[in-house]
């Protein structure tokens, strides 16, 4: 998205206040000394803050200037990510979530209410107290709809709490963020119907004092350059796809003369490199592909670099066609 | 149902401190001595054998990811790094952990981290995530206040752990977007391989794991590798967070049995739907990546990997959105697909341009203001950019679009004809989606 910043309200300076210097030294020391670029999100997230809430043009230029950067590095960074903001905002910045699970409860009308008291997006209110927008999710889907005013989280809202706490802010009372209807955090409402058992909290079940599945080693022995014993296996596991070594069946096979093989290439999801393979395997004809079994096909995935293609492109029923001689239904189609 | 004695969380809605005393009493820190003992290949192989899939989306057994790291340390450092970006819409999980069970997962970060050999972990947040960035950081305090982190500490193995964040773009939670990021770049997928087992964060071997698959770990080797397997169907062990959104009677955030059914979630933990059973419509199952599957068959269904790729859908980060009869379900996929427009990272072009189209047309479409070929029109595009980009963001873009199409193609179809009734002339398919 094009995001361009406010040249003229940012001014032609910009320091750090001298209580942030401590918390730029605290994030640098975070990165190795030679990667202190890394600290460039945090230093900008800190310049924003000190400049009632939005990024100017100078304070990216202080932030490159610590960290060594170019400036175009910076100024990159900033329009990339869109929590910098890059023209001024109210002293409370509303975020409203408007994805979908916030817009399905609800989400559409307390747009409507930043509308009414605050009024278009990115617009600051004459006393310069409250502007707002709308964002993608926030990560708190379950206590939708919710908005983020500066740092925290304002969550389970409604048309009538939403005015409420838009109508104290505007008159410059503070309103405490959190759930705004009568629940713990993320908890069904009504209370929790889980985590009631007291034993959970009061250290009594850490009385074990062993690990379990040690190896045959006596347990607590400094370790060993090779674990004995096989770890017990809980039957069965991952085994199906991800465990190295082969699995299904291999199809059956075709010598075929130079001339008389199949174009695979025509399969939509097969190129060079596939088909040779293919070949190499014995399979050249599409009749082969188009009988392949659920077994074979996981034989042959395990030879994929990018495993799964047989599945995503259905190869047997693009192969089912080809064989059929109708182009329309399978093969590639599109492509550029 | 899951019984309280075996779940993991214990403290997920904060009803209790979650201050390292408290968190001790609930298990956490209790015997990291003797697992940091072990050699690191023990650790690899209960997490293996406990069958548990990383919980970030795609389901990739942790214990195999974390043994793709080089076996020795040699010029280069090993990192461990967490994704904390949780912005898939619908999850909210794993800020329930950073928040009140902070110390569950820093000891996870110091296992995991001693499993691949790693001296140092970073954990990145998303830049919203201000209070849960500061509950982190007060932890990270204790624990190296309490010496059970840091140099010469309790545990044995040296051991630095620190917070990052982000600054509000979704694509940072692909892993090699995340590294991006964390570099002080703009936060661009890179090309792969070299996977970040090889050459990640600084160039360095690095692996990126999920917060909840990390803060699962320690549990799993304190109960025993069999005790997590116990629970679930086979493939799809273990015990999950679910976050349920939307048309639920009371939405909420919840440690079950992986493999537990849709209706025993719903019926158990929410209270029912909005409106009781018959008016479900459709479930997005697994965050708004994965395609919507229709009431009648996700009813019944195990809420496992497995069962839910059947369906042509996926578990993914178990963000379980529901949604009732009153939903449009075109507007609410094309507001999906205008989340993927909106975090698209403009480095491919199926994705940069397909995404703006897609929820273009789709927005026409749920005025109905949109010609019958079109429907196929849009499949295809969705296709074209599927498969087609550096990473699965275009993938994410595309299946739900998909899967509108796949189950609801009947409601375009319908709000087309309606459309049209008093509109004898439309414009023409030219418009497309401009």
């Amino acid at each position: 998205m094009l995001r361009r910043f406010d040249m003229e309200a940012g001014g032609d300076e910009f320091t750090f206040k001298p209580e942030t210097e401590p918390k730029i030294t605290f994030w640098r020391e975070k990165y190795p000394a030679d990667k202190q670029r890394s600290a460039v999100i945090p230093l900008l997230w800190l310049a924003q803050k000190d400049n009632n809430g939005w990024l100017s043009e100078p304070a990216m230029r202080e932030v490159a200037d610590r960290l060594e950067m170019p400036y175009i590095r910076v100024y990159e960074v900033a329009t990339f990510y869109t929590m910098f903001k890059l023209a001024p905002v109210g002293k409370y910045h509303v975020q409203l979530c408007g994805t979908t699970p916030c817009m399905l409860r609800g989400a559409n009308d307390l747009k409507e209410v930043c509308q009414q008291k605050i009024g278009k997006k990115m617009a600051v209110t004459d006393d310069g107290r409250l502007s707002w927008e709308e964002v993608e999710c926030l990560g708190a889907c379950v206590n939708a709809p919710m908005v983020q005013i500066n740092d925290y989280y304002y969550e389970d809202l409604t048309v009538e709490s939403l005015e409420e706490i838009l109508g104290k802010l505007g008159n410059g009372v503070d309103v405490a963020p959190g759930n705004f209807v009568d629940r713990q955090k993320s908890a069904p409402e009504g209370g929790p119907t889980t985590l009631k058992s007291g034993d959970l909290y009061d250290g009594s079940r850490n009385t074990s004092g062993v690990l379990p599945n040690l190896p045959e080693a006596e347990a607590g022995d400094k370790p060993e350059p090779e674990a004995k014993g096989e770890p017990p296996r809980k039957d069965p596991t991952n085994v199906e796809r991800e465990e190295p070594g082969v699995e299904g069946e291999p199809p059956e096979t075709l010598e075929v003369k130079k001339g008389e093989a199949d174009d695979l290439k025509k399969i939509e999801g097969v190129g060079p490199t596939i088909e040779k393979k293919l070949n190499e395997a014995g399979i050249c004809k599409f009749s082969q592909i188009a009988a392949w079994t659920e077994e074979n096909i996981k034989w042959i995935d395990q030879s994929l670099v990018f495993r799964g293609r047989v599945w995503r492109d259905e190869w047997v029923k693009q192969a089912k066609a080809l064989e059929n001689g109708d182009s329309s239904s399978g093969g590639k189609k599109g492509k550029v | 149902m899951l019984q309280d004695k075996d779940r993991i969380f214990t403290n997920l809605y904060g009803l209790h401190s979650p201050d390292l005393e408290e968190a001790k009493k609930r298990g956490a820190w209790y015997l990291t001595r003797e697992m940091l003992q072990q050699t690191p290949e023990w650790i690899c192989d209960q997490i293996k054998a406990s069958g548990l899939r990383g919980r970030g989306g795609a389901g990739f057994p942790t214990g195999l990811k974390w043994t793709f790291m080089p076996k020795e340390v040699r010029d280069r450092p090993h990192y461990l790094v967490v994704n904390a970006d949780e912005s898939e819409p619908g999850t909210c999980k794993d800020r329930e952990i950073m928040r009140h069970d902070p110390h569950l997962f820093i000891e996870g970060c110091m296992v995991a981290s001693y499993a691949m050999r790693a001296h140092a972990c970073y954990i990145y947040v998303r830049g919203e995530y201000i209070a849960e960035r500061e509950a982190m950081e007060k932890a990270i305090k204790e624990a190296y206040e309490a010496r059970l982190i840091g140099k010469d500490n309790v545990n044995g193995w040296d051991f630095d752990v620190y917070m990052h964040h982000g600054a509000g773009a979704y694509i940072c939670g692909e892993e090699t977007a995340l590294l991006e990021s964390l570099e002080g770049k703009k936060g661009q997928p890179r090309l792969k391989p070299p996977f970040p087992a090889n050459a990640g964060l600084y160039g360095c071997p690095t692996t990126v794991n999920n917060v909840e698959s990390i803060a699962v770990a320690p549990t799993i080797l304190r109960r025993g590798a069999d005790w997590f397997a116990g629970f679930g169907r086979p493939n799809n062990t273990g015990t999950k967070l679910f976050c349920v959104s939307g048309h639920v009677n009371k939405p909420c955030n919840v440690e079950e049995e992986m493999s537990i059914t849709f209706r025993e979630l719903i019926e158990t933990h929410c209270g029912g739907i909005k409106g009781g059973w018959d008016n479900l419509k459709a479930v997005i199952p697994g965050g708004s990546s994965v395609p919507v599957v229709p009431a009648d068959q996700i009813l019944d269904a195990h809420m496992d990997f497995d069962t839910l790729r059947d369906l042509r859908s996926g578990l993914g980060t178990a963000a379980v959105i529901v949604m009732d009869k009153s939903t449009d379900m075109i507007q609410a996929i094309a507001r999906i697909s205008y989340f993927y427009k909106h975090e698209s990272c403009g480095q491919c072009t199926p994705c940069r341009e397909g995404t703006g189209w897609m929820w273009r047309v789709l927005e026409r479409m749920a005025k109905g203001e949109a010609e019958m070929n079109e429907i196929d029109l849009l499949l295809d595009v969705a296709g074209q950019v599927e498969g087609h980009t550096i990473c699965a963001l275009g993938d994410a873009a595309a299946w739900p679009v998909q899967g509108l199409i796949r189950h609801f193609r009947h409601e375009i179809e319908d709000r087309i004809t309606k459309y049209r009734a008093p509109h004898t002339q439309v414009r023409g398919s030219v418009v497309a989606a401009e």
